[in-house]
């Protein structure tokens, strides 16, 4: 393969994943972001009573991992379907 | 002794599953990468088997019962950092498929230079890694056996390990780890149930703390011991209450001082505060080196400060006492001499226990600032351990790789959702551990606290079988890796390039026993740091290291050696002297005054340490753009084409 097909086929295919990658990046890094912030800002809100455990203490030591499992689960779906395309393409 | 059973058993299991794996380890890709065809399930179980070190097993358990919420931070990070990896590395990384870490620096820019600096890293990391796995030995044991010198839990545990890595490499611990991923979630997970059908649920004192935060935990009265090893020499008293100390062994006190520390213009009348009841001596708050007599005690009384100008507001201090000597001491109140009911020195109130910001995050002054920190070595740190990043060449393909981490992360968060437990359960359970500032055994000791006689002790048994389990499996994994470093990487790359894959396992069986011993000597020297701190520091060095050097190697065209060389030597390099500046500092080795905002910043150099390393590798790979590797495109192709396309190539196959 010369140069210039590499090229462009390399960069059609990590733009597709960078894109995928970076939405989901974006979604958890809010929440990684914005909890320490919650916590400074509305400290009463964090702290409200739900089933005994403060709210905050509830996303951060219960919540948070169905959260990455959720959304790690978006990227391989996505990331694997993207790969499928790919494929297609380039057989045809 | 039922606890020792056990710890026999999970032993014994290592170590023949290890003998009974080696024997079908054959290959050098074998040796190396378990011959890249580890199912998912079983790399996965393997991964998070070698990923949940004695950080994980007993390290957040403690220092969430010291620190509450925001201890939290440390197993969502860890957790945290697999989606990271996932995104951005997993698969590319795969794909390139070497046997190291260091290959991927070397292949991907063409540079041997780059292997030296690349292995160095390796090493630094993990030697950092094993010193809190070390610490977790000597401390299981001693919370087995109280009269057990520190030291032989590390000799026992680094010994076994040592000797199973050797024979095996690769191959032979892939199937001992992903065994020890299950016993690890078992011995979490079905003791803690028991616990709190005793000890009552995880939502009551979390509620309770809620509703009274002022509250602080008793100690029960028992003999507590406090070693002479800085910084855990001291205990800080409660400003609530009077308490009172009796002292049951000769001891010397190297001095008082007060917590928080006077500002400018505050002042303290410390001249009452302290009294030596029925002795003659009276004790001299400003004295240094004071001789404590065998059965002297003393009653703390409260420090009141008085702040210039102000006449009404009187906020109180708290009195710090350090030791140069063992301490053998009980504490009570003055009305139940006997029956302890003291304030537990070191616990904070349960307000700031409970709530975000607390002891952990704010003893600088800025808790924000340490929190993000905090999170982004975590997060960075985790995609750029060496030894959890081999990891990756072991699946068959960059697919599989993927899908791996997606398991990893489902099999983390199940075991990382029952860390905390532990440590709430440890602050209502097994107060008498505050005072010595160990909180890390919280989670061998607390079964026993139960009563029911020998069930506490089996449950102990259980979970002092999985802490065993923890520092076994990662300290195997970092064995490999390091001892993969010396053999593949310095010896077989740079030493002797020609030397057969024969002569390049023995190289890699003799590294392991160099290796092995070293970090058994590294372990003795941290025996009061707190495990799970040790382990943020190792993360920061690889955040700032290895984690833009695989991003941006991965995603951007343009990086050169020389970018990347400089990025994480630079980056590194700083994260490592910030963070020993200030372990040496806490030892007493150094002795300097910092202010708080650079004290947060050296303590959690990731802030700014993983921007710094970007930015570096940017501006000198622009200022370098001609060395941008001639066949980029290609390598690109390799690093995120599907296999099927037939782009993709390892660079190093089978030998």
């Amino acid at each position: 393969m010369d140069q210039e097909k590499a090229s462009e086929l390399s960069k059609k295919m990590m733009k597709k994943q960078l894109r995928l990658s970076l939405s989901v990046a974006i979604v958890f890094v809010v929440v990684l972001v914005g909890l320490p912030l919650f916590n400074l800002y509305a400290p009463d809100l964090a702290k409200t009573d739900l089933g005994g455990f403060s709210l905050t203490w509830l996303i951060l030591g219960l919540l948070f991992y169905p959260l990455t499992w959720m959304l790690s689960s978006w990227f391989v779906r996505g990331s694997e379907k993207i790969e499928r395309n790919i494929i297609e393409e380039e057989s045809k | 002794m039922t606890e020792l059973m056990f710890v026999i058993a999970v032993t014994l299991f290592t170590i023949l599953l290890g003998i009974w794996a080696t024997k079908k380890s054959k290959t050098a890709s074998d040796f190396f990468v378990a011959g890249r065809a580890v199912s998912v399930f079983w790399n996965a179980s393997a991964i998070s088997g070698e990923y949940l070190s004695a950080a994980s097993f007993m390290g957040i358990a403690g220092l969430v019962m010291k620190n509450g919420y925001d201890a939290m931070w440390y197993p969502a990070g860890y957790a945290a950092g697999y989606l990271f990896l996932l995104l951005f590395i997993a698969g590319p990384l795969r794909r390139f498929g070497a046997f190291t870490i260091p290959d991927f620096a070397e292949g991907r820019f063409h540079s041997p230079a780059f292997r030296k600096i690349a292995v160095s890293f390796v090493l630094f990391i993990g030697f950092f890694y094993t010193m809190p796995q070390m610490k977790g030995a000597g401390a299981t044991m001693q919370g087995i056996f109280p009269t057990w010198p520190y030291w032989l839990g590390i000799v026992i545990v680094g010994s076994v390990i040592t000797f199973n890595v050797a024979l095996g490499g690769m191959k032979g611990i892939t199937l001992v780890q992903a065994a020890q991923y299950w016993i690890k979630v078992f011995a979490i997970s079905v003791p803690c149930f028991v616990v709190m059908s005793v000890l009552g649920s995880y939502s009551e004192p979390i509620r309770d703390a809620l509703v009274a935060p002022a509250e602080i935990p008793y100690v029960t009265g028992d003999v507590i011991t406090i070693k002479p090893i800085a910084p855990n020499n001291a205990f800080t008293l409660s400003s609530a209450g009077k308490t009172m100390v009796k002292f049951e062994e000769d001891t010397v006190i190297s001095g008082f001082s007060l917590v928080p520390k006077l500002k400018e213009g505050e002042s303290a009348d410390t001249s009452n505060v302290i009294t030596n009841i029925g002795g003659a001596q009276p004790i001299d708050f400003k004295g240094k080196s004071i001789s404590i007599p065998k059965d002297t005690l003393l009653q703390f009384n409260v420090v009141k400060i008085k702040k210039p100008g102000e006449q009404t507001e009187i906020p109180k201090a708290s009195i710090k006492v350090e030791f140069s000597k063992l301490a053998k001491v009980r504490f009570s109140s003055v009305r139940n001499l006997n029956g302890g009911k003291a304030y537990a020195p070191n616990a904070p109130a349960n307000g700031r226990w409970v709530k975000p910001f607390g002891p952990l995050t704010s003893k600088n002054g800025y808790p924000l600032l340490y929190t993000y920190s905090l999170i982004i070595a975590l997060v960075c740190g985790t995609a750029g351990l060496p030894h959890i990043l081999v990891r990756f060449y072991t699946n068959p393909d960059g697919k599989a790789a993927k899908r791996t981490t997606l398991w990893v992360m489902v099999m983390l968060g199940a075991f990382y959702i029952f860390t905390p437990i532990w440590g709430v359960l440890g602050r209502v359970g097994i107060p008498n551990l505050y005072p010595t500032n160990n909180t890390d055994p919280a989670i061998i000791k607390l079964p026993t606290m139960i009563g029911y006689g020998d069930m506490g002790h089996v449950l102990a048994g259980i979970t002092a079988a999985g802490a065993f389990a923890a520092f076994m499996s990662t300290f195997s994994g970092l064995l490999v890796s390091m001892s993969g470093a010396f053999a593949h990487d310095i010896y077989g790359k740079i030493l002797k390039p020609e030397s057969t894959p024969e002569q390049r396992k023995t190289a890699f069986k003799v590294a392991a026993v160099v290796v092995g011993v070293v970090s058994m000597l590294l372990g003795l020297a941290v025996e009061s740091f707190d495990i799970a701190m040790m382990v943020g520091w190792a993360f920061a060095i690889g955040a700032a290291s290895y984690f833009p050097l695989l991003l941006l190697g991965s995603w951007w065209r343009g990086l050169t050696a020389k970018g990347a060389a400089t990025g994480m030597l630079v980056g590194g390099l700083s994260s490592l002297a910030a963070i020993v500046t200030t372990m040496l500092i806490d030892k007493k080795i150094l002795s300097l005054e910092l202010s708080p905002l650079t004290r947060s910043l050296m303590e959690q150099p990731a802030i700014w340490g993983v921007p710094l390393s970007i930015i570096l590798m940017i501006v000198v790979s622009k200022a370098s753009a001609k060395q941008v590797p001639h066949d980029v495109d290609w390598m690109m192709l390799r690093l995120h084409a599907p296999e099927e396309l037939g782009h993709s190539k390892d660079y190093i196959g089978e030998h």
